[in-house]
């Protein structure tokens, strides 16, 4: 920590660039809907990706609907079970989780938090929102084409993906589907390069790598990446989408359907398999490290003290981000592979338990004798930790090969990944919208209702994920439409499901409150002032709230310390904006 | 952004040496790279990205042609033109690849008397440029239509594996789009430089960022990415 602190001591370089000359919108449609503003578009993608996520989460209601009372919606027949699990799996995790993190608080946060004017491509960033807006009504015209959706579930693994027993497999779902990642994807890529550059080059004077807040440092190494995976998806989705159109072999063997043989032949389903899991098993972590880094800053604000190992937290994000791409084919064991593979996949896997584990250890250590405010975003972090520590124990089971081979097929892997990629990283998001949205709208969200939120979501989403894994234990199946009778699943494990869908519902309930609070607070929020958290970061320092157009007044902010300067002793304040000299330096008046 | 140089060099900062010299050269204040403007660093880390995208192409084709049980096809037949009665293997890909790589030379000396100001000769040899991928893509579509009348399609041929020609297909298709896209940035570019707009730093149309010679280097930058990427394409498909 010494080290990091010694900065302020140090002389504040000269700027090595102009500033930068912005776009100055000239009429309301490039003020508010094309607009150039990292800020606006921030705001239109997460708007979007919440609204689709709305979609998502009442699929969820349906299939929880159909798994406690089967046979009582007639409406939801087998096939539209596995379109809404497909659908709900594909939002949740890119159009929401992905969208939200990088383009949501990416956009928002990065150009503030680095005391920059805006993004350095703000055309590229515009046409980022507008390409992902496509894809998000491309993927929702899926629902209305003839067949429906796509329900070959969110892998959408091959061969049944493409084949005419799969609702869309030979209608329009699949090829939407593809059509709309594809366009994610060339989307993402033009807001993506915008995030890297921004923060390699596009930092204010004093800014350096090690006094960035974990935030940036969390969406920065998921940006980069989003760009080293998704191009697998890429061509994962161009070479099905060949296969389903024109009729290639890339993934489809020899097969017979409806003892008809196709004109297939020769394609490996495995090899799809493993383009969709180099890129499947890094997306877990760019949902992931995006809330670990927010989640730190939310800890350490809230706590009022700075963060445990600051050095150590920004190693562990880069290590679980290079780990992360030696380790997808644990998402295979049961496809069989050589078990050779199988023991370095599961040692890969193990491994990033340590620098995870590093990370839970010091947001405790964080957290520990400090001066603890049980602020909603607090809260929420409280609850992402428990949350996620439980999600990530499981995914030590599931890790091993001969743990994972009888687990896979059941509800315990269902509990795990939504104990430790949905309901974790959905707690930061939570956390980190009571947290920003006072600088976003200049009000504080209303506290009544956040409580009630949360307190309902939080428990309610435990009730809702820690019997799945009994349930799993047990061997109930997943994506199955329902049970039927089995031998092994005694009448309480139905009982347990109703429990399960009734806490389902009033968890979605409690989202639709918070929407309700987010629109409300807009208008009768109390005012929040600038810097309602008495946070350090140079988001919080903005001349305006909400931040104008360019941020930043005439001059860019210099910065003088890391962003964890919390409780400093013999410090007037229990906080020392980052962008705030040290004292001797102020008598001396010296800065450049 | 293309003055990189700094605009005040006042205080000399102190640094560490060794491994910490290095993190903290990397972690520096403002910029990590000195010297890369935006677009530069923009474009190397596309190209990074890009190089997964046909990465993973190439992979793919690799799998397909290895685990194969039907004889796969063989290039130097395939590939091959009669001319006046001799039947020359790859000597269409040979003249392509040649084209292809000729247009990264004029690319470089483009970029050199960019930098030199020299507008009518940055400008020809971009045009130069533009037209030897423009002949490139020329040749492919010749060769396209070559194999397709001998009866090869994206789901079968007449020689063996069907996957021999959806990856030829996929992947020449794939590559052959980066070169044509670059080519029309070529002609944009070169347009601007003839103009003039990199003297006067006229501001773009969509962006509205002033123009710099720069700019011409960073099309070279993805147009020898192009052309590298051919050079894999060239052995694993054509001499594998």
């Amino acid at each position: 920590m010494v080290e990091i602190q010694s900065g302020i001591d140090e002389a504040i370089p000269p700027a090595e660039t102009e500033d930068v000359e912005l776009y100055h919108p000239k009429s309301w449609w490039t003020k508010y809907v094309f607009s150039q503003d990292a800020k606006v578009i921030a705001i239109q993608y997460s708007m979007t990706a919440i609204s689709i996520g709305m979609v998502a989460l009442v699929l969820s209601w349906l299939m929880r609907l159909q798994l406690a009372f089967p046979g009582t919606f007639t409406f939801i027949d087998a096939e539209s079970y596995y379109q809404f699990i497909t659908m709900h799996g594909m939002i949740m995790v890119i159009y929401l989780l992905t969208a939200l993190f990088l383009g949501g608080f990416g956009n928002y946060l990065i150009p503030l938090m680095l005391g920059a004017r805006d993004m350095v491509f703000p055309y590229a960033n515009m046409l980022s929102y507008w390409l992902y807006l496509l894809a998000v009504l491309v993927l929702v015209a899926s629902f209305f084409v003839p067949g429906g959706p796509t329900g070959a579930g969110w892998t959408l693994y091959p061969p049944q993906a493409v084949l005419s027993g799969t609702p869309g497999g030979q209608d329009w779902g699949i090829i939407l589907m593809l059509v709309s990642l594809i366009l994610f994807i060339i989307g993402f890529t033009m807001g993506g390069l915008n995030y890297v550059v921004t923060v390699l080059q596009g930092r204010t004077r004093g800014m350096t790598l090690m006094r960035m807040p974990l935030t940036i440092w969390g969406i920065f190494t998921a940006t980069v990446m989003a760009l080293l995976a998704f191009p697998a998806l890429f061509v994962a989705a161009v070479m099905m989408l060949f296969d389903r159109l024109l009729g290639t072999s890339f993934f489809m063997p020899a097969i017979i359907e409806m003892g008809e043989r196709l004109q297939h032949g020769g394609g490996s389903p495995i090899l799809f398999q493993h383009l969709f899991w180099f890129f499947g098993h890094p997306e877990v972590y760019i949902v992931a490290l995006p809330a670990f880094g927010i989640v730190s800053d939310l800890i350490s604000t809230h706590a009022r003290k700075n963060i445990f190992g600051y050095r150590m937290m920004v190693w562990a994000i880069v290590v679980i981000g290079a780990l992360s791409f030696i380790v997808w084919a644990h998402h295979m064991y049961v496809s069989g592979m050589n078990p050779t593979f199988g023991f370095f996949f599961a040692t890969t896997t193990l491994i990033i338990a340590v620098p995870t584990a590093i990370k839970v250890y010091n947001w405790v250590l964080t957290l520990w004798r400090g001066d603890i405010h049980l602020t909603l975003p607090m809260l929420f972090a409280l609850g992402f930790i428990v949350t996620f520590v439980n999600g990530g124990l499981t995914g030590l089971f599931l890790g091993n090969v001969v743990v994972d081979v009888p687990l896979s097929d059941t509800m315990f892997v269902v509990a795990h990944f939504h104990m430790v990629m949905g309901v974790a990283p959905i707690m930061v998001i939570f956390g980190a919208i009571y947290h920003w949205y006072p600088k976003v709208t200049g009000r504080m969200l209303n506290e009544t209702m956040g409580h009630i939120h949360f307190w309902i979501t939080f428990l309610g989403a435990y009730a809702i994920f820690f019997p799945m894994h009994y349930l799993g234990l047990m061997g109930v199946p997943r994506r199955y439409h329902e049970m039927g009778e089995t031998i092994f699943n005694p009448p309480s494990a139905q009982t347990l499901n109703i429990f399960i869908t009734a806490m389902a519902l009033a968890v979605g309930a409690a989202q639709m409150l918070f929407l309700f609070n987010l629109a409300w607070s807009l208008f009768k929020g109390k005012l929040a002032g600038g810097n309602p958290w008495r946070a350090t970061t140079l988001e919080w320092q903005t001349p305006q709230t909400p931040p104008a157009h360019g941020n930043w007044g005439k001059e860019l902010p210099i910065v003088y310390r890391w962003a964890y300067d919390y409780s400093v002793p013999g410090a007037a304040e229990d906080f020392i904006p980052q962008n705030q000299p040290a004292p001797d330096r102020l008598s001396r008046g010296a800065l450049t | 952004m293309s003055e990189t140089t700094q605009t005040n060099t006042g205080e000399v900062l102190p640094r560490p040496g060794g491994l910490r010299g290095i993190a903290a050269d990397w972690a520096s204040d403002q910029r990590t790279f000195k010297n890369v403007s935006w677009g530069k660093a923009m474009m190397w880390i596309f190209l990074l990205s890009d190089t997964f995208v046909f990465g993973c192409f190439l992979l793919a084709y690799m799998t397909a042609r290895m685990s194969t049980t039907v004889p796969w096809p063989i290039p130097s037949e395939v590939f091959a033109l009669t001319i006046g009665g001799h039947e020359i293997p790859l000597i269409l890909i040979a003249i392509m690849t040649f084209v292809l790589i000729s247009s990264s030379g004029t690319m470089a000396m483009a970029v050199n008397y960019g930098y030199r100001r020299d507008r009518r000769k940055t400008a020809v040899l971009m045009l130069v440029t533009a037209a030897f991928g423009a002949a490139f893509v020329g040749m492919q579509a010749f060769e396209w239509t070559k194999l397709i009348m001998e009866g090869v399609r994206p789901w079968g041929n007449p020689w063996g594996a069907a996957q021999f020609g959806s990856t030829f297909f996929m992947i020449t298709g794939f590559h052959g789009t980066h070169v044509t896209i670059g080519v029309i940035f070529l002609l944009i570019i070169a347009r601007k430089v003839l103009r003039g707009d990199f003297d006067v730093e006229r501001r773009g149309f969509f962006t509205s960022r002033k123009g710099h010679y720069e700019t011409v280097e960073i099309m070279g930058l993805y147009w020898h990415f192009v052309d590298l990427v051919w050079v894999f394409i060239f052995a694993f498909f054509y001499l594998w």
